[in-house]
Formats: structure tokens, sequence, C-alpha cells
């Protein structure tokens, strides 16, 4: 994932391990972790040996230091567990102080009526109500959110965003949404209230990143009720023990049967689950968007079907000169230098990709000559150039120069503009002096790398869809060039509607990114909904994410978060089960060998002695939580390939590493333990 | 629910005289009438006696014949209905030991019979199911190895030559079918209705 | 071991994987509507059972729907055969006057047989007559195992389609099961088994005066056909007591290899079926190759084990290996065969004692009950167990594809693993928790026929067998006593229904979801890499908590027979 921007805070930052601790102590309450079957039933465990081992110490037995042994561990595997919450929780809150800061408690100037933006009563922000109207000033925060009714003004979002350059708001259209908590930099707007109080896009920011309210994803309440069966099949195991042992004629004590009901049950996982989640969430919101629920990022994963605007994403977006083709006769060094004096005075993108595409191919530095009149493009003449001792240059959209220079096409340019516009591009016309020399070829030009990208998703089991506005041929066109797997030429609002459901009925789920009002019935129908911090109200109500940096290149990323967070959730859980076959090893023969013998042979690991043994099972399973909890933040290594190729990777890292681990692991605490001389009489 | 009840019990009503009745009994008629003596339990009859069935082991302790397996079969106890007695190849109560291999009682057994195996001369090391229960308690066979071993107390119980049992029991061996289907066999009642033939001229 | 060992074990396991194949693609194609070649003959059988039972065939039922008809459909079948055991001394066709079932025997044997368990906590030959055997115990065989069939296809159904709420109809299943499938093949193999020497006769039992003057009464009966429904159907309660280690019910090697085949056959082909009814082949392929390896492991473990010798017996030809228990005529290598197969399968049917089996030997046949019943299974219940495992190994290891675990396109959500979990809890906790009861108290430990670690096997092996409706017993044990009577009866109910409830329920709930599309992002559930995904779950999910009995019980007796003591 070395593609996404991430601002770093140190994994282990002295300041949220410090809290973490004290965190990971406030949540041993068990009140707060019966949330978590397996942890809370380590709890249970921990408590009742604990208390067998200061009663057997109070009355001078001689192996209450076993069972308190037994019972720190049991206890640090706890708080292990809740550790690993508390510091993942740490991470997300150094951002949301951050964010609180620009909580406004300002006074708002509250409108009776909206017309009349000179009578108002002023207000606490906290007690505006949706459907409020407001009238912001130059240098006032905005109260709430809401939609712009009246006015134009820039905005500083810089709270929300991060991103200082102030952008335009203004009633009506696509950007009329705004965001309590932000600044007018200019100008006054007059607002409508969208959001109740207490329930901004703010206030929920804030607890989303904080982790607060945090409700289990669907994903993880499955997992939740495996680990919970996984337990109580591990209990029955554990329980009826006694009466086999019994008939065996083995007496089993509580720490030894602790022991082996902690080391069994899925602990790593249990300690781990949250903590993965909330870190997956974490690393969504540091790479600046903000997902409305945990669902939505679980479903960003499933995504196979990616609905990708062309413009800005695919392409550039600003057409840019490709080729210069001349009329018969013409000599193209000619029409090259033509193209830069007529597009001097062009200060749009296109313009500027002219003069760049002259300096890069014909090596031709734009230099007007003196006392020349430059003839600005406008959207009534659609021409731009440049007018110089009574002659003119001009370049403009083809029909524009016709009729500008008033004489029909002259050999070679109707073709030429024909050709360019089958191949996808946009041709201009460049006259001089009432004779058309020529086509610029303007191309709307691929990004680079876009294709390498799509392969990337294509092996992932990903389709990639392009919408454009551009006819069909246009469309295909720069579809093979992008390497797209699908496109949707003259795509009106419904058509991509309609183009989701009818993915999503062939057993698809897709995701999109929106920022129109009309965006929003797809945004909504689609499974994942990235909306642009700039787009309106509406679209961001319908998204299930918000793209703070309004960059919709980014939906690929999200989309590898997503699975991201769910292969670091599944591969815990396979290490998790895969290390309990050496618990076995370890406990069982240690537990029985008095009573047979012959069973020493199970003691694989050839460890020390019986006590040693059950010790350092329970020790291995406790510093697991720890040595995984790196790993649980950061997220497994995600690398974009088919599923079968993952699978076949984790597996043999966390399957067969989860079998193979603890058995080291424990013969190298056992070997510990028995060096400094723990066991000896 | 109770609408269901209707095609549940004319169902039950239709397979229990479908594979109840009529398939049974079809098959008796089939088997009387095409399969007679396999259908009916192979059973060898002489002279209008049944001596027994081909397929179920019989019990023999006299030394003149050959002994089957141990049989572990018994019958209730007519003094104590809550106590069995032994009673080898009880064709009505088929059973096997049911001792486990660190049973002490099944090693005792074992010793037992490894002790009246020699005391006859059989020869060493011991055919693994001559001194085993079969799982039916009704084996009708022995192992070549068994009845070879045998041999030599059936000849001078019967005095006769070491190569005539030696032939009859060659004879009654039943080799593995196409070489590897089965066990190589005795099938010790119809050898010891040979024997009887051949003894009486 | 030996060459020719193997050879017949080879034979016996490719004949089945060959036979396999066909059969499932013919019982999809039957179970979905289509006809088969038997319809001209068999056709008019079902349209009349339909009309006379006012079904309509084609009629859908939900879940719920599905499972009530199967259950009353059970309960009502229950109930007549409990009545016949309670009453079989006042009918007719009992040449021997076997005399009427205790109230609690006949409880016992008539969940038993309504489970597809047929545990034989009595004796064929003195407790049942053959009014009860023909009308009350075949019948019950063809239809409970007609009711997995059944019960599988509705599962199946849930994976093939999304959107859905119909899992078929169960009548018409049930029918056409019984009909198409168990019906030609118990024909079948029936005239085989009379033409080898099993009996088929309502005769008495005939007394023979055996050479040495003795009395011999030889207990026959209607055995054939009963003995091939109870294999094909994976019932296993045999005629007589010995069940397929008697002669009259399983006269010889080729016969045996013939019942070895028997009692695969439906088993290994329901998951190629399965693979028919989702649309893709491969699917059904990878659970049956689940289920072979394993099988072909547990086999050449079992092999192992009971073709040593047993050290604690001296004198005896240790090339012979482990006899005892077993007949001449099958040998180590057909009885371990079949005792792998008939554990493997819910059968039960054995032809060899497994209380006798070397302690190894013993444990592998008793692992594959604790499994789940799933290598490859009852008829019907096998195909639907291992389906609950594949969802759970496609959820612990599916997240690891980066996306939300789907089997078959099927989402494996909360629901899912909460019915799944649910139908896996109920084998550890019957098997564990029956069997430290049984421990502990003083009833329980008179049953047990061996003493020291083998007693602790024999117990928990009884509860396995019950739990996992196998039915095969280290037979030592005494079950008739009240604490084993209900004990096993509750086991076998909850076995068979406390399973199959969650699972149809599962079924309801996948039947609804969508069926989503797969691709190069999802996690393939037919190639080698599930293979051995599905059968590391099965093993660490489905065995792993019988390890600390298993240690206690077989493993502690293996390590005391090596060390030279006996109990």
């Amino acid at each position: 994932m070395s593609n996404i921007r991430a601002e770093t805070i140190a994994l282990f930052e002295p300041s949220i391990i410090g809290r973490g601790l004290r965190d990971a102590v406030v949540k041993l309450n068990p009140a707060s972790l019966i949330a978590n079957p397996v942890i809370f039933v380590t709890e249970v465990v921990a408590i009742l040996t604990t208390l067998l081992g200061l009663r057997d110490a109070l009355m001078g037995t001689g192996t209450a230091w076993f069972a308190l042994s037994i019972g720190a561990w049991l206890w640090l595997t706890v708080l292990f567990a809740t550790f690993a919450e508390a510091v993942a929780e740490g991470r997300g809150r150094a951002r949301a102080e951050s964010m609180r800061a620009a909580r406004t408690d300002t006074l708002a100037h509250r409108l009776a009526d909206p017309r009349d933006r000179d009578h108002f009563d002023n207000v606490a922000a906290p007690d505006l109500r949706a459907g409020d109207c407001v009238i912001v000033c130059a240098g006032e925060l905005v109260p709430s959110d809401g939609e712009v009714i009246e006015g134009v003004a820039s905005v500083n979002e810089s709270a929300i965003t991060g991103e200082s350059a102030p952008v335009i708001r203004e009633a009506g259209g696509d950007r009329s949404a705004v965001t309590g908590g932000t600044q007018l930099v200019s100008d006054w707007l007059v607002i409508r209230i969208t959001a109740s109080p207490g329930s901004t896009f703010l206030d929920r920011m804030i607890k989303l990143v904080e982790g607060a309210e945090r409700r289990k994803t669907p994903n993880e309440i499955a997992l939740d009720i495996l680990l919970a069966g996984m337990t109580i099949i591990f209990l029955i195991a554990v329980v009826t023990l006694v009466g086999l042992a019994d008939y065996s004629g083995t007496r089993l004590s509580v720490p030894v049967l602790a022991a082996l009901l902690v080391t069994l049950i899925p602990t790593t996982i249990g300690g781990l689950l949250s903590a993965i989640g909330i870190a997956g969430m974490d690393r969504l919101v540091r790479f600046n968007v903000v997902a409305t629920s945990g669902r939505a990022v679980e479903a960003a994963g499933d995504v196979d079907t990616l609905l990708l605007d062309k413009t800005g994403t695919i392409t550039f977006g600003n057409r840019m000169a490709g080729s210069f083709i001349p009329a018969t006769g013409v000599a193209e060094q000619t029409l090259a230098e033509a193209c830069v004096l007529a597009s001097v005075g062009d200060d749009t993108p296109e313009g500027r990709s002219i003069l760049g595409f002259a300096r890069d191919r014909y090596g031709i530095v734009p230099t007007p000559p003196a006392g020349a009149s430059l003839v600005a493009f406008s959207a009534n003449t659609r021409l731009s150039g440049l007018d110089h001792q009574g002659r003119a240059w001009r370049k403009g959209a083809v029909d524009s120069i016709l009729s500008f220079v008033g004489t029909p096409a002259p050999a070679g340019v109707t073709e030429a503009t024909e050709r360019v516009a089958r191949s996808g591009g946009t041709p201009l016309a460049v006259s001089v002096d009432g004779a058309v020399l020529g086509v610029i070829e303007l191309k709307d030009v691929v990004k680079p790398g876009i294709r390498a990208r799509f392969a990337e998703l294509r092996r992932m089991g990903i389709r990639t869809v392009m919408v454009t506005g551009d006819n069909r041929v246009t469309a295909a066109a720069i579809a093979t060039e992008a390497g797209v797997d699908d496109f949707i030429a003259e795509a009106t609002p419904q058509d991509k509607l309609d183009y989701i459901r009818r993915v999503q009925a062939e057993g698809r789920l897709v995701a999109m990114a929106g920022d129109g009002t009309n965006d929003a019935p797809a945004l909504a129908q689609a499974d994942v909904g990235v909306a642009m911090q700039t787009g309106t109200q509406a679209a961001r109500e319908a998204g299930n994410m918000v793209d703070l940096d309004s960059d919709p290149t980014k939906l690929i990323e999200v989309v590898e978060i997503g699975k991201q967070l769910l292969i670091t959730r599944g591969a815990l859980t396979t290490f998790s089960i895969a290390n309990d076959v050496s618990k076995y090893f370890a406990i069982l023969p240690a537990i029985f060998v008095a009573t047979y013998p012959g069973l020493a042979a199970l003691n694989v690991m050839r460890l020390a002695s019986p006590q040693s043994a059950i010790l350092s099972a329970v020790i291995f399973n406790a510093l697991i939580i720890v040595a995984l909890v790196p790993l649980a933040l950061r997220g497994v290594r995600f690398s974009p390939m088919g599923a079968a190729a993952l699978l076949r990777r984790n597996l043999l890292i966390y399957g067969l590493g989860g079998l193979v681990a603890p058995f080291i692991g424990i013969k190298l605490i056992d070997l510990l333990l028995n060096a400094l001389g723990l066991f000896q009489g | 629910m109770f609408s269901q009840l209707r095609p549940a019990l004319t169902l039950i009503l239709i397979f229990t005289l479908l594979t109840g009745l009529a398939l049974p009994l079809g098959f008796v008629g089939l088997g009387a009438a095409v399969f007679p003596n396999q259908a009916g339990g192979s059973l060898i009859v002489r002279d209008g006696v049944v001596r027994g069935s081909a397929l179920i082991g019989q019990d023999f302790t006299d030394p003149r014949y050959f002994h089957p397996r141990p049989s572990a079969t018994t019958i209730a106890d007519p003094n104590d209905a809550t106590k069995t007695l032994p009673s080898p190849y009880a064709a009505d109560a088929s059973n096997g030991s049911n001792l486990a291999p660190t049973s002490a009682t099944l090693v005792a057994r074992v010793a037992a019979s490894l002790a009246a195996w020699t005391h006859d001369g059989g020869p060493s090391p011991v055919p693994a199911d001559a001194l085993t229960t079969s799982a039916s308690g009704l084996d009708p066979d022995i192992s070549p190895a068994n009845a070879q071993g045998q041999r030599a107390r059936v000849a001078a119980a019967r005095g006769l030559t070491d190569a005539a049992v030696r032939a009859l029991v060659d004879a009654h061996t039943t080799r593995p079918l196409l070489g590897f289907i089965g066990e190589p066999h005795v099938n010790v009642l119809r050898l010891n209705l040979a024997l009887d033939a051949s003894a009486a001229p | 071991m030996t060459i020719a060992g193997w050879l017949q074990i080879a034979l016996v396991l490719g004949v089945v994987a060959a036979a396999a194949i066909p059969l499932g693609s013919y019982s999809a194609r039957l179970m979905q509507g289509g006809r088969t070649w038997l319809h001209p003959l068999l056709g008019p059988v079902e349209r009349a059972c339909y009309r006379l039972a006012g079904i309509d065939p084609t009629a859908p039922m939900g879940w719920r729907g599905y499972l009530g008809a199967l259950l009353i459909f059970n309960a009502a079948h229950f109930l007549l055969l409990y009545a016949m055991l309670r009453l079989q001394g006042l009918l007719p066709l009992n040449p021997q006057a076997v005399a009427a079932m205790s109230p609690r025997l006949a409880f016992n044997t008539a969940i038993s047989f309504v489970t597809n368990t047929n545990w034989q906590a009595y004796s064929g030959e003195s407790g049942v007559s053959y009014f009860t055997q023909m009308l009350g115990l075949t019948v019950h065989n063809f239809l409970s195992a007609a009711s997995g069939i059944a019960a599988a296809f509705a599962v199946a159904r849930a994976f093939a389609a999304g959107g859905v709420t119909s899992l078929g109809n169960f009548w018409a299943d049930m029918v056409r099961a019984t009909l198409y499938i168990l019906l030609p093949l118990t024909v079948m193999l029936t005239i085989i088994l009379i033409a080898a020497g099993v009996p088929q006769t309502l005769a008495a039992y005939p007394v023979a005066t055996t050479l040495q003057g003795a009395h011999q009464v030889i207990a026959l009966g209607p055995i054939a056909f009963q003995e091939a429904i109870k294999l094909l159907g994976t019932n296993g309660g045999g005629f007589l007591n010995a069940n397929s280690a008697h002669p009259f019910e399983d006269p010889s090697a080729l016969i045996t290899m013939i019942e070895c085949v028997a009692l695969t056959l439906i088993p290994f082909s329901l998951p190629f079926a399965f693979g028919e009814v989702v649309g893709d082949r491969r699917q059904g392929r990878a659970l049956f190759l689940v289920m072979f390896i394993l099988v072909i492991a547990a086999v050449a473990a079992c092999y192992a084990a009971e073709a040593a010798a047993n050290p604690l017996l001296t004198g005896i030809d240790p090339t012979g290996g482990n006899m005892e228990g077993k007949e001449t005529r099958f040998g180590i290598a057909l009885s371990s065969l079949f005792a792998v197969l008939t554990t493997g399968t819910s059968c039960g049917a054995v032809n060899a004692m497994h209380d006798s089996f070397m302690p190894l030997g013993g444990m592998v046949v008793l692992f594959m009950i604790q499994l789940g019943e799933v290598l490859p299974g009852g008829v019907g219940s096998g195909l639907y167990g291992i389906l609950v495992f594949a969802l759970l190994a496609v959820f612990v290891a599916g997240l690891m594809v980066g996306r939300t675990p789907e089997y078959l396109g099927k989402k494996v959500q909360a629901r899912e693993v909460k019915l799944a979990m649910l139908a896996v809890l109920i084998l550890p906790l019957t098997i564990l928790g029956g069997t430290a009861i049984s421990l502990v108290t003083a009833s329980g430990l008179g049953s047990l026929a061996n003493a020291g670690p083998h007693g602790l096997t024999e117990m928990l092996y009884g509860w396995s067998s019950a739990a996992g409706n196998n039915g095969s017993a280290f037979a030592g044990l005494s079950a008739d006593t009240g604490l084993l009577d209900w004990g096993l009866a509750g086991a076998m109910l909850l076995g068979r229904f406390a399973t199959l409830v969650p699972i149809m329920a599962l079924a309801g709930s996948l039947a609804q979801k969508p069926k989503l599309a797969g691709g190069a992002g999802t996690f393939p559930t037919h190639g080698p890499l599930f293979v051995g995904l599905l059968i590391g779950v099965i093993l660490i999910l489905g065995g792993l908590q019988f390890l600390p009995a298993l240690s206690l019980g077989p493993l502690a007796e293996q390590f005391a027979m090596l060390s030279g003591t006996s109990y």
C-alpha cells in the first residue's frame, strides 16, 4: 500500500502508550468486557485462578506459587487485549482532538425570513435546528452544516480537510454545501441548516475517529460468533475432562484447567479483533476519507465493480494538444508558429497545452510581437487569438473559425477534423488573416500509469467502468487507451443508476464516486458511494464515505484499505486457530503423565517439567497478543493479486506459521524459565 | 402443520406395504424359486437330517475333528437370567468377545488356548486365528496354517496317514479369488464332513 | 500389511469413486425434476403416491415448511415403530415368538432407526420379530435414508440460486429418493446377496444336529433385503446381532467388498450431485476429494494398526495381526477397510468387532465418527454436514482474500456462522458431556466391559456413535441400561435433529441471499488449496476438541500396551 499517503503517527508513540496503559486497566471492567466473550471468559478464569492461588498461599499449600503465576499471566493476557484496543483508540483520538478545536460555539445570525437578510436574531450554534436559515459574513464561522440558498463566497475548509486554499461556495449547482466549523473568507452566504444539533458532519467525524459509539461491523459480529462458539466448545472439552480424568485416576486442579482452557480458546484474535477494526477506520481517516460506518469499509473490500468518472480520474480532464495537422500545402512549422501566436492570449489549460506542445515538439518559444493585442478566449466567440498590425491570428472551434474567416474549409481540414473527432479528440482550427492553416488535435490525455493500475485491479478481480459524457466513439477510444473493462458513454445520472442496478442484479458489488446532486441516487444505490467533500449536501448524504480531498481517484485506494482490513482479520484468526495444535502437545502430556507415563511421548517439544510446560504455554499465549499488536494496527501487507494467490500466500504465512510458531515459542520460553532456575526442586 | 399429516401417514403406509411387505415377500418367493439353498441358509442335509449350515461354524472339541476358532458366544444362565454361560457357536446368539487388546481376560484366555494348542502338539508360532475369537463367534473358517497345524492330531486320532489328511486339507483350502480377493481359508464343517466320509469306507 | 490387502482396498475405493460420479449426476437430474431411464417403470408408482397422499410435487416449501414436513413424517414413523416394537408379541410373522420390547429399549430402538443411527441395544436374533424387522426396521431404513437425501438436496438448492425462498418439496424429494435411488440399488444388491448365500426366508430357525451330536439353533430370516438397504441407506442396523460379521449377513470376502461399495456409494455420489445442482462440477469434486483423501488416510492408519501384533499376547504368530474379533474370510485388510468406511459414513454396520481393535485402530474409527460423520457421512447427512464445515472454512480463511467470505456466491455472515456453529456444537456437547457423566456414575461404570483406558474409550465410542448417528459400538458396552437407553436416545435425537434444524435454517437463509458472481477476486473453492484448507478445518474445528479425551482413552491404552500393561 505504498501509494497511500498517510500522515505518520509512530506506531507506538509514547503519549499514546501512556494513555493506552491507563485505558487498558479501565477496560478490565467485566461489564464492558462482556462484549468480547473470549477475553471475558479469560478474565473470569483469571479471577478464579487468582482467588484459589491466594487461598492456597494463605493456607500455606505448596503449589500456591504455581496457581498465582498462572493467574498473573492470565491477567496479563486480558490486559494485553485491552491494551491493544486502547492503543488503537488512542491513535484516532489524537486526530479527533484537532477536529474538536474547530467545533464552533459562535453565535449564529438566524433569519426570520430567508429573503430578508437584515432581520435576524442571535442564537447559539448548538441551538440551531434543521430548516433554520442563517446569514454568515466574511470572517465568521459557519455555525452548522447547511445548504447555501443565496450568495457566493470563498470558504476556508482547512478545519475539515486540512487543505488551506479557500473554495467557492454558492447557491444552486454542485457547490452549495457548507460544513459547520469552516470559515468564510469573503462575502456572505445565506444558509439553510440541514443538520440537527450534535449530528453535524464534524460531530459525526469526531465520533467516528475516536471510535466512540463504534458499532461492530457485520463481519466482526460474525467473527465474534465464531469465536464465542469455539470458546463454548473448548469450555465443554475442558469441563468434561474433569470427569474423564476422574475415571482415569487424575485430579485436575483449577489452575491447570484454566491454563488449558485459556490457551485453547482463541484469545489472540479475540484480543486483537476490535483493535484491527479501529485501526482500519483510522487508516482510512488518515487517508482523508471518512466512512459513515465500519460497514462501509468492509463493503469496500467486497466491491468488484468500480464506476470511475473519466474526467479527473482516468484522464487529466484538461484536453491537451496532441498534434498539429496542416491543411494541404501548409508547412507544419508554419502551422505550429501560427498556433503559438493564436494561443498566447489563451490562458485556459488547453491554450497552455498548445504552447507547451509547440515548445516540446517544434522548439518554438512564444514571443508575441511588441504592441500586439491579445484576444482572450470567451465562451461567446469560442475563439482566442492575437491582432498585430492588421493581421489576425485565430484559434478556436472549427465552425467558429470557419465563420470567422468566412470561407469554406480548405483541402485536408475537413478530413482532419473528422479523423480527430473519431479518435476521441477535439479538433480546433487555426487561421491567419482569413486562411485556415490547419487543425490542432486536442486529446483527452489518459493519466500515465492508469492502465497498469487497471490491470492490477483486474488481477484482483475488480472490473473498472468508465463513465463519461462523451459520445460513444470518443468514449470507446479512451476506454481502449485506458484499459477499462467497460464504459458508459453519454452518461446521464439515470444511466449511471440503471447501470449500477443491472450490475448488482448480476450479483456484483459496485463502488462509485460522485459529487453532484444528480449523482445522489446513484451514490445511494452503489454499495460504496464516495462523495466529494466539495460536492453537494445531497451527494454527501447519499454516499457512505466522504473524501475530504475530493479526489475521485482515491476510490481505488479505498477498496484496497477495505481489503486490507478484512485480510488482517482473517490472517490473525487463522493464526490464532492454528496455534491450538501446539498447546495440546504442551499441556496434555504435562497433566496426564503422572497417570499414564507413556503419554510423555506426546511431549514432542521435550519441555522440562509438567509445570514449566503449562506455564510456558500460558506465557506464550499472552505474549503473542502483544507481539501481534503492531501487525493488527498496521494491517497485513497488501499487494494487489488474485484471490487464489493471495490465499496461498496468507495461508502459508498465517496458517502454517500459526501451526509452527508456537512450538518454537513455547520451547524457548520453557528453556528460559528453566535457565532462570524457576523450576528447581 | 396438520395439512402435512395426510401425506405423512399415506406415504408411511404406501412405503410400509411396498418396502416392508411386498418386496421382502417377493424376494422370499424369488429366493425359494431360484436360490432355494442359499435363501434357506445354505443348510447341509445328510439323510434328511440338518447337520448345520455351510456358512455357520460348529463347535468341535473331539480330537478326531479339526477344531474351529475359539468362539465367544454365550447363552443365558438358566439359573440366573442376569448371567451368561459360554456356549461356543451358538448360532442364535452371534457375538464377539469384545475384549480390549489390553484386557487381562484376553491375555489369560489366549494363554489358556495356547497351552491347549501346544498340548495337542500344534507347532509354534501359533497362527493368530487359532487363539483369537471371531467377530461373530460363528466363523466357519480357519486359516490354512491353523488347519495344517492340527493335521498331526487328527491323523493320530483317526489313524490316518499324514499325507491323506494333508490332501484333504489342501483340497478344502479356498484360495483368494483372482489371487488377491479374500484370505485363504478352510471351511471347518466341510473339512470335517469330508473326514467322516473318507473314514467311513 | 500385504500387497493383496492393499489391492483389495484399492479395488473397493476405485469402484466407489468410479460409480459415484454417474450416480451423482443421475441423482441430481432426478432430484431437479428431470427424467431418468427408470421413469417409464417407476413414473406411474411415483404419480400414484402423489395422488393417494394428496401431494402437489411442485408446491414450493420454504425451509420451515420443508423441515416441518420432514419432522412430522419422522415423528409419525417413530410412533409407528415404537408401537410395533411394543406389540410385536401379538403381531403375525413371528415364528420365534419374540416378546414385546421393554418401553425403554423400544424407545431407544425407535429413536435409533428414525435418526438413521440403528444403534443396536437389542439383539436381532432374540429381540425382534420378522414382522418388526420387515415392516418396521426395513421400512425405516428406506425412509430415514430418503429423509437424509431429501434434506441434502434442499440444502444444495440453497446454494444454487439467489433470492429464492423455496428449498423444494419434501414429499416429492422423499418419494423420488426412495423410488429412484434407494429402491433400484436395493433390488440389485438383494439379488447378489441371496445368490451369495444371504438367507431370505420366513422359515423358523432350523435346528441342526452337529457332527458331534449337539443341537445348534441356526438363526436366519428375511435377511438379504434388509441387509441391502441397511448398507445402501447407511443405516447399519443388522438383522443379526453380529451384524455384517455374521456369515449370513456377509458370507465372503467378495461380498464384504461389495458391501463396502454399497455403504459408501450414495454418500460419495452426493458431492458430485451437489456440484451438478450448483452448476459447477468442480465444487462437488473438491468436496469429494476432501472426503476421499481423509478416508484413504484413515484406512492406511487403521490397517497399519491392525496388521501389527498385540505385544501382550505371547506365542502367537506376530505376522497374523490382530485377529481377535475379526473373521477369517475377511482378514485384516477388509476388516480395517470396512471399519473405516462404516464409521466414515454414518452406517455403523460392522464386519469386525471394533471393541477388540488395537488402540490406535479403534481410535481411527472413533475419530471418523467424532469428525462429524462427513467422511463421506450418512446418506444426505454427510453432504449437509461437510457443507457446514465448508462454510466455516470459507469464513475463517476467506477473509484472507480481502472480501466478506462467500461460498458459491453466498455471503457467509453472522446468521450463517451462528447456525453453523450451533450445528457444530451439538457433537462435542453430547459426546463429551454424555461420556463424562456416564464415567462418574455407578450405572455408567457398570456398563463397561473392559477396564482401564479402554473402558473410557468404550463409553466415549458409545456416545460418539449415538450423537454421530453411526450406530456401531465398542459392543462390550452394555447399552440396555436406564442411563444409556435414555441418554443415548437423547444423543441420537440431538445428533440428528438438533443439527438438522439449524442446518435447514441455514439453507433458508442462504437461499434468500443474492448469488454473487465469482471472479478473480473471490475465494476459489474448487482447487487443491481449498481441499487442503477444508481438511485442516475439519481436523482442527471438528476434531481437536476430542484430543484430550482421546489421549486418556486410546492413546493412553496404546502406550500402556507397548509397556506391557494389561487391565
